[in-house]
């Protein structure tokens, strides 16, 4: 029998909200309250406010923190300084994705990692399997909401809920993170996101997460609207982001999906001879993005082919709702894997012409 | 926005959340408000050709929200002779109204008589 379904701290505001709720890698999520449409379009408009409290966080302290990370993540967390974060992996042995991550290097030494909910108990796993006796890890998901605030008017709003004395929110770079009261609730503000718009991720204690939720509806005169999984889907793929156990996954490496700006060789960690071998010799098949040329929508598994030959599988699709246009994410041989190439996609039987294009599907006019 | 849920008694059910409309030896096909609601907002049609042939239980084309495909299936056999073409052009008409613009295809039915053996409202409404 299926385990009963998690329930965030805001779940009882979501059924009020009238939420479509579904079942999410073990949790009860929103999938939209009004629509996924109308949720995306009010997201690229205006602002969207997701509860995203089902991610993972993870605090690592200790004197062995940082050599942990070293050896644990993809990314040279000795770049960052204090309140600045990266988006990074876990990788196994064989450089596959066991998940992704954004890593945070916040004060008085303590590292903070947000991971895939799902993945939770894998990574957790991994980390503890390099044996570092000095770095402590704590698995802090249960004590801890997070709130996504997201789109144009992100910043605009939270001005209304900041502390006075403190540099106005819209001050704050992308992929840092502050301390800040927000709606009277102690949180960490995350510049970072899922939605390709400017935005926030805020963190709190889970018994404060009402107050944060309600705070911010509170200011529905910006427009801001409660937003589902269904949004966050589609607006991510519009951007391009992958998804952990569809677009990547412990068989794929970073180089393959794509992603290899994110990771910094020329060091040691686990994984990184493959990934040194990968940059110097190319990889056999590669993540790319591919827009369905008549209107007809890819899917997750359809067969991707070039010349009435299968060469790829799609692993992420949609109708985009910013371009109206059916986009996908598949893996295809490097020879396919130049913008401008046209391929096909098995779409229930018929044969959809699709172009492979540079990421993001979707850009914002400057 | 969503049509409120409703099974009008006039129009016959197939289990499969299908509904008949017969008027002589010609139906009309949709999907129901269960059907509609459980898809999600609809965004794509893709329709038989006039003149191609439905099979009773028979897929005849798909509904596609943004999340899921849906085969919608013909709860009658016969010919096509009609497409909702304003449904290709705005799928959305199925969730606002799904008994009335949002219908999908008509038919030419092999047999009227068949009507008889699909659901009446009630017996449909029961099956949810």
């Amino acid at each position: 029998m299926a385990p009963t379904p998690r329930k965030t701290p805001l779940h009882d505001r979501h059924v009020e909200l009238g939420a479509r709720m579904v079942d999410f890698a073990g949790w009860e999520m929103p999938v939209y309250y009004v629509g996924i449409n109308e949720e995306h379009r009010a997201v690229r408009a205006r602002a969207g406010l997701f509860d995203v409290s089902h991610m993972g966080q993870f605090e690592i302290t200790g004197t062995g923190a940082e050599g942990l990370l070293r050896k644990a993540l993809a990314s040279d967390i000795d770049r960052l300084d204090e309140g600045q974060a990266q988006y990074s992996f876990l990788l196994n042995a064989r450089g596959g994705i066991i998940d992704d991550l954004i890593v945070y290097k916040l004060p008085n030494k303590v590292w903070l990692l947000v991971v895939n909910a799902g993945n939770i108990a894998i990574d957790l796993a991994h980390l503890k399997s390099f044996k570092h006796r000095a770095a402590t890890i704590t698995d802090v998901s249960d004590e801890t909401a997070m709130i996504a605030l997201q789109g144009p008017v992100a910043m605009e709003l939270l001005a209304d809920i900041w502390p006075k004395k403190t540099p106005a929110p819209e001050t704050g770079k992308p992929f840092t993170i502050v301390e800040r009261v927000v709606a009277g609730v102690p949180s960490r503000v995350a510049y970072t996101g899922y939605t390709g718009e400017p935005g926030v991720e805020i963190m709190c204690a889970a018994d404060r997460a009402g107050d944060l939720w309600d705070g911010i509806l509170a200011r529905r005169e910006h427009g801001v609207v409660p937003s589902g999984l269904g949004a966050r889907d589609t607006l991510r793929l519009e951007v391009g982001y992958p998804l952990h156990g569809h677009d990547i996954n412990p068989k794929t490496t970073p180089i393959e999906a794509s992603l290899g700006r994110f990771v910094h060789l020329g060091r040691e960690f686990m994984g990184s001879d493959v990934l040194d071998k990968q940059a110097a010799k190319g990889v056999k098949r590669r993540l790319v993005g591919l827009k369905i040329v008549d209107r007809a929508i890819p899917r997750e598994g359809y067969p991707i082919l070039s010349g009435g030959e299968k060469i790829g599988t799609i692993t992420s699709g949609t109708l985009s709702p910013s371009i109206d246009r059916g986009i996908g994410l598949g893996y295809v041989p490097e020879m396919f894997a130049k913008p401008g190439t046209v391929l096909q996609v098995d779409i229930r039987g018929r044969l959809r012409d699709a172009e492979v294009v540079k990421l993001p599907f979707y850009k914002k006019e400057a | 926005m969503s049509a409120d849920e409703s099974y009008p008694a006039d129009l016959r059910y197939h289990h499969d959340h299908d509904w008949v409309r017969v008027a002589g030896d010609e139906a009309t096909f949709g999907i129901t408000w269960h059907a509609q609601d459980a898809l999600g907002e609809v965004v794509f049609f893709e329709p038989p050709t006039v003149g191609s042939r439905v099979e009773a239980d028979g897929s005849y084309g798909s509904l596609e929200s943004v999340k899921a495909v849906s085969d919608v299936i013909a709860p009658l056999a016969g010919t096509v002779t009609v497409v909702n073409d304003a449904v290709v052009e705005s799928p959305e008409l199925v969730n606002e109204a799904p008994y009335d613009a949002g219908w999908l295809i008509r038919v030419k039915l092999d047999d009227v008589a068949a009507v008889e053996s699909l659901l009446d409202a009630a017996a449909y409404q029961a099956t949810l």
